[in-house]
């Protein structure tokens, strides 16, 4: 018993993360089970359907694609103290800036693709610099700016697309026949889903995060001003570059992102009437990835799995989308609010206290 | 830790929240073997507009045709392909794709799924139609003629207010539509427009309408999907019989009963019902832009018309008549507009 | 009669046993100390008493009457009361809104302020606190303070009071009066709990003096018939040196040259106004004042993290006045800060990566833009071994290392990279008289390697024991120099509380 207690202990991060997604089913369940659906068939459409299927494994890697690059770039700028909110617009301008690179510079094919994705990333670390400029220089909190740049984007965007790039139409023509990141072999051997060469982005991404952070003078500064920059300025740090860098590399995270989504998803721009969410979907990846690399990519593939196998609810087991997002929810609540770890650790002080008396 | 983990309670409880209140589907369990699927766009099947119409008219194809009906709710614009595949895969007859925001993953799917017919409403592809594709889009210029001709003999101050979503081809021929009608019954009048920018911003619609009832408007005509019900909310708060809203898509005097002058009802059911029907009668020719105006009944004044002066009634019907015959030509261009 | 009695109380929390079968008697009218150094289990016993944990094992008796005591209302109403550390005090509020805040009499509904005023300012005088029941808490001292504290409790009908390291806050002054206020006390008819560390205070005030160690009772004696050193040697476990032998200073050139220094706080109001000191090589210079008279304010000037008004900081006849502090650290000033937790550790990093806190971007610890962690490893072994730092091992987060530990972690860090001066500020706040001993040593250490040391201490003792001269600050002005071999803390008092000038015109 104490060894087990011990071993759970150790890998507790996975196993609490396991027994939190179980307990969200369970409530899923009870609820779906009130609104009068099954929810056996509704979990194994829910879990079998994204992971076991060629095509619907590779639409889910798809799904998660963006996640785990906005995931990471809100989880950068928490390294350094920072709420980056505005991931939304660094996704929108790397997307935007992408696709006018691809379309517009007649730049050769391949070389085509590379310019668009790198000029992708540096637009989102442009749209991050201005928050984290004002939060070093002048003060003001980064997520008001953010927040504010979101819509600048999405405006931007739209008017960019209507007076430019769609010529009046609602969204623009298609990059070329086949979005430019998108590769047959690939596709084919995920039953012709649009899965694309975005995931190894993405997983480069996890790679430079990581590396970034754990390896470099760089991370070791961000870590120490996210931790604490009072003792970061006590050890020569400047904590105002700090606070600017973190925000552009989170940008370019996000700009990625959208670059990766226009060129390997979609291959067009559409006027949008609202935020894709992506963006936001990443803050809660972050948190729920405890903002560590390994941890992004995990809690990604939980928000791919819940958000493309929620339309497998849907279609397989007819639950009607409102109580699939509620399902999803509760397990989203489930793992981050961490209620595991309250019950394990329940279980182990009243193994220690039962001596009382 | 105990900070972040605070941040992600707040988080999850405000997904909950943002779940909206709907209802289930209706499952059909039909042994026709005629299946009918339908995907939505972003708006979800119960947007009070296209999405929620189309459906009435599959509901009607399962009454009438004994047709297994199906939909699915798009999350993101990257759900359309996906969605759209598992109909195609699972061998339904007939897919609807819902809303122009399907115009880029319909021709997609459709080249995979060749076997498989689809259907769009509201965009017509650009002109290329695959073979196993039927376009649907609507005459909304003369619908919004129709209400802005009785805009133009209901209001009292010569001018009256149009309020679109987002600014596009389509949300144009609203407006053009609207002020040819305005201006042929009443020169005089003067129409001022402003776009919302989005499809769901409420506050604003009500912020916009406010302005222009402010400014001396006393009718106001939206295209802006969820930015209307602001402009509801407001009308709501001014004096009945003076102050006028005008719905769309379909009869939106529920919301505000006593200022509701009438709505432009754009009958997307009783175009899908007619496709999916002559699929089944199999003299459905594919491949081809099918365009609904007033001369099909698919576009035109709301049913309910006890708010509008009879009048007033007559002469809007009377310009109904010169449109179906062709006596007048309604454009889609603000520009063309005399 | 024992008026308390705690019998056989153990009390564990996950990982450790806090208190461990302990055995408490407290005899009626005595002032009886409760001795042990941080982290000993005097708190964690004192709570117990109070209410506010529950033991597993053992029983307490009140008046020779066996209790059961669930919270802090049932021991008020058992008579006893606590003067805490950190006081709880509403500071908008009057004292007499404080005191009987949560205790509120009401006739009929209606608060009777008057009524309680009236009391209030008889057992003040009673008991000669001289509190002033109608003042608001925000414009009195911090001692003044603590005896509202101890009315509180006087007016909740305490018989015993527990004191929680009282004088922690207070200068020598207040420390007297606290001393008087608790004879006076006891004088009255009550008892009093004396938890501290310091054992001259012990020596002065208490009858009798219970010592813990590590969770258990070592002895209860009497403090008549003993002597600092007993107690102490009780208290750590071993002997423990006191004074520190060192030989005379001999002083080289100056290396810290202070000019008509102005620092100014964001309002416009001097907080270093117009200050001049020099620090030679060779020498401790003690800087002695009472909390907020410029120390902090004059250090980060020192170290570049506070940007000045006017005037010159020489180090090495170099002008670093308002250079950025990584300059200030690479032309040898070693910073000891005065809040090690805020400024002198990331405590979420591991010990290895604080112990390369300033020089994590030199050689060999950075090749390129790549940090080598296998360096820094093997430096961080090097430095917790010379330095006896206690760690499971240089992979844990130093945030769970004790206090002492993690303040000798910032010595060797500090000390190993060889400073021409070393700031030391608060070097031994809140650590026990083991880790005190060894910061000593190390500073006096660097003083005789010929380094210019620069202590800034609020512990009189400390300032008087290690330095070579003392400097006064009061108001941002250094108001006196001060030989230590000549000094009483008497002297040192009035001087701190800016009563130079007068001396001064004598």
């Amino acid at each position: 018993m104490q060894s087990l207690l011990a071993r759970l202990n150790k890998y507790s991060g996975a196993t609490t993360a396991i027994i939190s997604i179980l307990l969200g089913m369970v409530v899923g369940a009870i609820m779906m089970l009130a609104a009068g659906y099954n929810p056996v068939a509704a979990y194994n459409a829910l879990f079998v359907s994204a992971l076991f299927q060629p095509y619907d494994l590779g639409e889910t890697i798809r799904t998660i694609t963006p996640l785990i690059l906005t995931g990471l770039a809100v989880a950068i700028a928490f390294r350094t103290g920072l709420f980056n909110i505005g991931v939304e617009g660094q996704f929108i301008v790397g997307q935007l800036v992408a696709f006018i690179v691809a379309t517009q510079l007649g730049l050769p094919p391949v070389i085509q693709v590379i310019v668009a994705v790198i000029m992708g990333g540096l637009a989102g670390a442009l749209w991050g610099l201005v928050p984290g400029f004002l939060k070093a220089s002048r003060g003001v909190h980064e997520v008001i700016v953010s927040i504010m740049m979101n819509f600048i984007a999405l405006y931007l965007s739209n008017y960019l697309i209507r007076t430019w790039l769609a010529k009046g139409a609602d969204s623009t023509p298609k990059i070329a026949d086949s979005p430019p990141l998108k590769v047959d072999v690939l596709s084919q051997i995920f039953g012709g889903s649009r899965i694309h060469l975005g995931i190894f982005i993405a997983l480069l991404g996890v790679f430079v995060m990581y590396y970034l952070l754990y390896r470099t003078k760089l991370g070791y500064e961000l870590r120490a001003v996210g931790y604490n920059p009072r003792a970061s300025e006590y050890a020569g740090m400047s904590v105002k570059r700090n606070i600017i860098l973190s925000m552009m590399i989170s940008g370019s995270f996000a700009g990625l992102a959208g670059a990766s989504e226009v060129l390997g998803t979609s291959g067009y721009l559409s006027i949008e009437a609202a935020f894709t969410g992506i963006g936001f979907d990443g803050i809660a990846v972050a948190l729920l990835g405890g903002n560590t690399p390994l941890g992004v990519i995990f809690a990604a593939s939980l928000f791919g799995v819940l958000n493309y196998g929620g339309g497998n609810m849907q279609f397989e087991a007819d639950v009607p989308f409102e109580v699939i997002r509620v399902v999803v929810a509760a397990i989203i609540l489930f793992v981050a609010a961490n209620i595991s770890t309250k019950i394990v650790g329940r279980f182990r002080k009243q193994k220690g206290v039962k001596k009382h008396g | 830790m105990k900070k972040r983990t605070w941040l992600a309670m707040i988080l999850a409880a405000m997904l909950i929240l943002a779940v909206g209140c709907g209802q289930g589907n209706d499952q059909a369990a039909n042994e026709s073997g005629f299946k009918v699927g339908m995907v939505t766009d972003t708006g979800g099947l119960n947007d009070e507009s296209f999405n929620q119409t189309t459906w009435d008219g599959l509901e009607r194809a399962k009454d009438e045709l004994g047709a297994d009906i199906k939909a699915l709710e798009s999350k993101q614009d990257s759900d359309y392909v996906p969605n759209l595949t598992k109909f195609a895969r699972e061998g339904r007859n007939l897919t609807w794709a819902v809303g122009f925001k399907h115009e880029k993953a319909v021709p997609e799917v459709a080249q995979q799924f060749p076997d498989v017919q689809f259907g769009i409403v509201d965009s017509n592809l650009g002109g290329n139609i695959p073979a196993n594709v039927t376009a649907v889009t609507f005459k909304e210029e003369e619908g919004s003629f129709l209400v802005g001709a009785a805009a133009g003999l209901t209001t009292k101050t010569n001018k009256v207010g149009f309020i679109g979503g987002i600014n596009s081809e389509l949300i144009e021929k609203f407006e053009a539509g609207f002020i040819a009608g305005v201006k042929a019954v009443n020169p005089k009048a003067e129409v001022i427009s402003a776009y919302a920018g989005s499809f769901s911003d409420v506050t604003k619609g009500r912020t916009l309408s406010a302005g222009m009832y402010n400014q001396g408007a006393d009718i106001i005509y939206h295209a802006a999907g969820g930015v209307g019900k602001g402009l509801f909310d407001e009308v709501k708060t001014r004096e009945a019989g003076k102050f006028w809203a005008i719905g769309v898509d379909m009869d939106q005097s529920r919301l505000a009963p006593e200022h509701t002058l009438t709505s432009m009802v754009k009958k997307v059911d009783v175009a899908v019902f007619d496709i999916t029907k002559s699929l089944k009668d199999k003299d459905l020719k594919s491949g081809e832009h099918h365009v609904f105006g007033l001369q099909d009944d698919a576009v035109g004044l709301a049913e309910n018309t006890k708010n509008i002066n009879p009048d007033v009634l007559t002469k809007v019907n009377e310009y109904k008549e010169k449109i179906i015959s062709g006596d007048i030509v309604v454009p889609t261009k603000v520009a063309d507009v005399k | 009669m024992n008026v308390v009695e705690m019998i056989g109380i153990t009390k564990r929390f996950p990982g450790i046993v806090a208190n461990d079968n302990i055995n408490l008697a407290i005899k009626k009218g005595e002032i009886h100390a409760l001795l042990g150094e941080n982290g000993a289990g005097k708190s964690t016993l004192m709570n117990v008493l109070f209410g506010l944990y529950q033991p597993e094992e053992g029983e307490i008796r009140i008046n020779e009457k066996k209790v059961m005591i669930t919270g802090p209302t049932m021991a008020n109403e058992l008579g006893i009361g606590m003067v805490h550390q950190h006081f709880m005090l509403v500071q908008p509020f009057t004292v007499t809104e404080n005191i009987i805040l949560g205790d509120e009499r009401s006739k009929g509904g209606i608060l009777d302020i008057k009524q309680a005023e009236k009391e209030i300012q008889k057992l003040s005088d009673q008991y000669g606190l001289k509190v002033d029941p109608s003042a608001k808490i925000s414009d009195i001292s911090v001692g003044m303070q603590q005896r509202v504290e101890i009315l509180k409790t006087l007016y909740r009908g305490a018989e015993t009071l527990i004191f929680d390291e009282p004088t922690a806050v207070l200068t020598p002054q207040e420390i007297d009066e606290l001393i008087s206020i608790m004879k006076n006390l006891v004088k009255e008819g009550k008892t009093i709990i004396f938890i501290t560390h310091k054992l001259k205070e012990i020596m002065r005030t208490c009858d009798r003096v219970t010592v813990i160690r590590r969770g258990k009772v070592i002895d209860t004696v009497d403090v008549a018939g003993n002597d600092e050193n007993t107690l102490a040697s009780l208290m750590v476990g071993r002997k423990v040196s006191f004074s520190i032998d060192k030989e005379d200073a001999e002083t080289g050139e100056t290396i810290l040259d202070i000019q008509n220094l102005v620092m100014e706080k964001g309002n416009g109001v001097k907080v270093i106004n117009g200050l001049n000191m020099e620090v030679k090589a060779g020498e401790i210079v003690g800087l002695a004042g009472v909390d907020g008279n410029g120390q902090s304010e004059l250090i980060e000037a020192i170290t570049g993290l506070q940007s000045i008004k006017s005037g010159h900081i020489k180090l090495n006849k170099q002008d670093i006045a308002n250079q950025r502090p990584r300059k200030i650290t690479e032309s040898g000033v070693g910073h000891i800060p005065e809040d090690r937790q805020k400024r002198g550790l990331v405590l979420d990093f591991t010990v290895s990566e604080n112990m390369v806190l300033q020089t994590y971007y030199q050689p060999p610890f950075t090749k390129g833009m790549s940090i080598q962690f296998n360096e820094i490893d093997q430096f961080a072994k090097r430095l917790i071994e010379e330095y006896d730092v206690r760690t499971p091992s240089i992979d844990t987060p130093i945030r769970a290392l004790s206090g002492g530990n993690q303040q000798k972690a910032i010595i060797a860090r500090e000390v190993d990279r060889e400073p021409t001066l070393l700031i030391a500020a608060q070097p031994t706040r809140g650590l026990d008289v083991g880790a005190i001993e060894f910061i000593h040593r190390k500073l006096v250490e660097q003083r005789d390697n010929g380094k210019a040391v620069l202590l800034v201490s609020l512990e009189l003792d400390e300032i008087l024991k290690l330095s070579d001269r003392i400097a006064v600050i009061y108001e941002g002005v250094i108001v006196g120099w001060v030989d230590p071999q000549n000094a009483t803390e008497e002297e040192l008092g009035l001087l701190m509380a800016g009563s130079a000038l007068e001396k001064e015109a004598n």
